[in-house]
């Protein structure tokens, strides 16, 4: 069960994102607390992916405030967030394609690293002490998800499933206190989700906070700490899983979104 | 490689100018050096940053005018014009960097050939300091006290050493979390940033480092033909450049090396075998296959045969 704890660690204020005339965010408000696996679901085009580009700093907010440990986040560049220890990764599967797997977490070891350039330049010492204890870093993420039998493979190469786990690893490297990850079990196995599903809990456990999108709902109610409706641009309910699976707006919206399509 | 496989190019290329023979070839090993301190430093934009500058002319430009007009109007030792050089370039390299901070791709190639044209206009229109069209001609050769290095023989170590120097610039930072900043650009910028990878900063750095390269590529080129004029900044340089990073191997340390020598040899080669015609035929001829056949390039395509050979 969650722990509650009084500072929050993310906090949306009626967020709001216009794209031209299209509404794709009409004033969403939620908090997520440290700690916990928090999910965001709704039909396609409720403006989940919308809202997780705003707070990661892909995409200007028309409105609205998102703080993130009483600290505004809004206007910051994504590197620069991700900075502040918030890290996502990508609805389509994102990894650096030409690079080995080591290389790939090497990339996401970035913040870990201190090197300047003439560090580097003149070869100083530290230089490669900083090296080779990234490179004891990498090998220990890349062991968390799974993928210690891959390595040196090129990412690109990799099945598909694999791939998000290299997003995964990657997305860890860079040491997220809170972690945002979009629709981490899209288009794998049921084994497969389940396995992530099992990794999620397991960065919960070692204290990073999980704001999740997800369209699987067994994966969903089965880690979540909390579930977030969306329709329309709009949170239309809030709570444990228990409770969102007998709330009537958000049957409606599951089944009205399904019956509406033509 | 064996430990001899190592020491005998370090003896060949220490004792090069003792059995060369002719100062013509000399001549064109040390064209060589100086393109492949070129193709190194576009190699770092191009091959690792994936971003292409179509004025890399401008750069090198930029390095030989410095250096010669502090050493022919100030009377400047060339010891001291050859920063001042590095430091232009790269001061013009980051000018570039700032501009083109979010264009990618085409937009970039396009700030940076537009900035190869103004700077080209200026050394010609400005007739006061670069005295035109007409160029600077009797720039000194360097001199190391009471010695000069005017000799062929002696300014070869002299860009032996810079071609040293700027590859072993290019080796660390490649190996370092800066190199890896850099491919994370060319690789997936989006990603990139989401790790914290501030991509605009490495990009103006990569660019710094890379004309600042140039520039000292620029400044040797000055001291070595003694004159220079607004040729510099022709865009065939910055075409043979890509040529050689393309052809060597973009993204690879030793592919410019590689492709700087053979395509400063060549041109040469074919000179001495057909009328100009032919030549530029041959040449194009050649390139067309190389690109057909190793797109990646010479030293990946060798890389990858070895390790066919020897799994």
């Amino acid at each position: 069960m969650a722990r509650v704890e009084s500072a929050l660690t993310l906090s949306v204020r009626d967020l709001a994102v216009r794209f031209g005339g299209v509404t794709a965010l009409a004033g969403v408000s939620f908090d997520v607390h440290p700690g916990t696996i928090t999910s965001v679901i709704g039909p396609n085009g409720a403006g989940k992916t919308t809202a997780f580009n705003a707070i990661t700093g892909y995409l200007r907010p028309t409105r609205g405030r998102i703080e993130y440990v009483g600290v505004p986040l809004t206007g910051l560049r994504p590197s620069a967030i991700a900075a502040r220890g918030i890290v996502r990764t990508f609805q389509r599967t994102s990894v650096f394609p030409s690079l080995s797997v080591a290389d790939n977490v090497m990339i996401g070891l970035h913040l870990r690293g201190s090197a300047g350039v003439l560090d580097v330049l003149l070869g100083r010492r530290r230089r490669a002490a900083e090296e080779s204890r990234l490179a004891h870093d990498a090998d220990g993420i890349i062991e968390f998800v799974g993928l210690g039998h891959r390595r040196g493979e090129v990412a690109s190469e990799l099945p598909y499933s694999e791939q998000r786990l290299v997003e995964l690893a990657v997305a860890l490297a860079a040491r997220p206190r809170l972690l945002l990850l979009d629709e981490p079990g899209a288009g794998m196995t049921t084994a497969e989700k389940a396995a992530v599903g099992r990794l999620i809990r397991r960065i919960r456990d070692q204290s990073t906070t999980v704001l999740l999108v997800e369209h699987d709902m067994r994966m969903v109610m089965g880690i979540s700490d909390t579930v977030i409706v969306m329709n329309h641009g709009r949170v239309i309910a809030e709570g444990a899983p228990a409770s969102i699976q007998a709330h009537p707006d958000v049957i409606r919206a599951y089944l009205g979104s399904a019956g509406d399509r033509d | 490689m064996t430990r001899a496989g190592r020491f005998v190019p370090v003896l060949l290329a220490l004792t090069l100018p003792l059995w060369l023979g002719s100062p013509y070839f000399l001549h064109v090993v040390i064209m060589a050096g100086i393109f492949g301190i070129l193709a190194l430093s576009l190699n770092l934009l191009l091959g690792y940053t994936g971003q292409l500058s179509l004025g890399h002319a401008a750069f090198f430009g930029i390095g030989a005018y410095t250096s010669a007009l502090l050493t022919l109007r100030l009377e400047w030792s060339f010891w001291l014009a050859l920063p001042c050089a590095v430091a232009a370039s790269g001061l013009a390299g980051w000018l570039i960097g700032r501009l083109a901070l979010k264009l990618r791709g085409a937009y970039f190639v396009l700030v940076t050939i537009s900035f190869a044209g103004v700077i080209a206009l200026v050394s010609v229109n400005w007739m006061d300091v670069t005295n035109g069209p007409l160029g600077l001609p009797g720039v000194p050769a360097p001199a190391l006290g009471p010695w000069s290095l005017r000799a062929k023989s002696v300014y070869y170590y002299l860009v032996l050493v810079a071609v040293l120097l700027a590859y072993l610039v290019c080796r660390r930072l490649v190996a370092s979390r800066i190199g890896r900043a850099f491919v994370a650009l060319r690789e997936n910028e989006a990603l990139a940033e989401s790790v914290g990878v501030d991509v605009t900063h490495y990009l103006v750095l990569a660019a710094v480092v890379s004309a600042a390269m140039a520039g000292m590529a620029g400044s040797l080129y000055a001291h070595y033909t003694r004159f220079v004029s607004p040729e510099v900044f022709l865009f065939s340089y910055t075409v043979t450049m890509v040529i050689m990073v393309v052809a060597g191997g973009k993204g690879t340390l030793a592919g410019p090396l590689v492709g700087a020598l053979i395509f400063t040899a060549l041109p040469e080669a074919l000179r001495a075998v057909t009328s100009w015609q032919w030549q530029m035929l041959a040449y194009g001829v050649l390139l067309v296959l190389l690109v057909f056949f190793l797109p990646r390039g010479i030293v990946p395509a060798l890389a990858a045969w070895r390790a066919w050979k020897a799994p």
